[in-house]
């Protein structure tokens, strides 16, 4: 008896780490993502670094940026990734609302971030900066706009979350979902703190 | 009841609220400390690109470490090797663009 119930015990164990292996797994692939996107973005990187000299007398950097809105920007980033942070400490805490609400609070932030992502890209426009103008403006456009659809990729990825949570609760399946997008949203902050470096800070100096 | 705690420990031990305030709060202080330098041209040039380079390193290695958990988790080696393998291809990529292109440029 006492034997069948350890047996019965046991088989309930390896079918839990099983799927818990599955799971986990699927987290380190979605690193390895991470990495092949690290990549995309470096490359990216490389184009604007050489030819962001290459201005074709259009405008350069310098006349260009307007330091509020990006240091705005900036710093909504970071808040949402923070908050991204405390939905996942709310998850391991097993509260529902709170996770679904500081998601949302987040989607808000990284709404906002798009917002005046594009606001900056319809003033240079207006002014002239295409991204047909310049070498410079190509380069600028193509790495600052994939960040940004990156960014609007998770909102709606993140959205559909919420309401996937909302619906099911929070499983093994959720857990790992939450933990991934969390992750990505960690590394658009990172990504975002090159931009913010390389080609705001740079650009001014 | 043990089973759950014994799997809640995994997940437990990613982060704490503090190890995120933290994290938060230095990430907060790496991008003033640039903002400032750069703002009010408070150093040279090339101590300047310097000084905000190194900050936007520590800003990801603070992101890597207190909001991402690179430690954490059963495949934390294995994260931590694929994100070193990618640094280097970056690095290739970057560094070798940016001095072949400068090359490129003199030779001209």
């Amino acid at each position: 008896m006492a034997q069948s119930t350890a047996h019965v015990g046991h088989h309930h164990d390896h079918a839990h780490d099983h799927e818990h292996d599955h799971e986990s797994l699927k987290t380190f692939g979605f690193w390895i993502f991470l990495i092949t996107d690290c990549l995309l973005f470096g490359t990216l990187f490389a184009t604007y670094v050489v030819l962001h000299a290459n201005t074709n007398g259009g405008p350069t950097a310098k006349e260009l940026f307007e330091m509020p809105g990006i240091i705005a920007e900036t710093f909504i980033l970071l808040t949402s990734s923070f908050t991204s942070g405390i939905a996942v400490l709310a998850m391991n805490k097993g509260n529902k609302k709170q996770l679904i609400t500081w998601l949302g609070i987040t989607a808000l932030l990284g709404a906002a971030f798009v917002g005046l992502e594009l606001n900056e890209f319809v003033k240079m426009v207006h002014e002239g900066a295409t991204i047909h103008t310049s070498a410079f403006l190509s380069g600028f456009f193509v790495l600052v706009s994939t960040h940004g659809l990156h960014v609007s990729v998770g909102l709606v990825w993140m959205i559909g979350l919420m309401f996937q949570l909302n619906k099911r609760g929070i499983t093994t399946v959720t857990k790992r979902k939450v933990n991934v997008i969390s992750l990505y949203w960690h590394f658009l902050d990172v990504v975002w703190i090159f931009v913010f470096t390389v080609v705001y800070l740079m650009g001014v100096m | 009841m043990a089973q759950s705690q014994s799997g809640s420990h995994h997940h437990e031990s990613h982060g704490s609220m503090k190890s995120y305030v933290i994290g938060f709060v230095l990430s907060i202080v790496l991008t003033i400390i640039p903002l400032v330098v750069v703002m009010n041209h408070m150093l040279t040039k090339t101590g300047t690109v310097f000084l905000i380079l190194v900050m936007a390193v520590l800003q990801f290695v603070v992101q890597l470490f207190f909001f991402m958990h690179i430690r954490e988790g059963e495949n934390a080696r294995w994260n931590v090797m694929a994100l070193i393998f990618g640094l280097v291809i970056l690095l290739t990529i970057v560094a070798g663009s940016i001095w072949i292109m400068t090359y490129n440029q003199v030779v001209h």
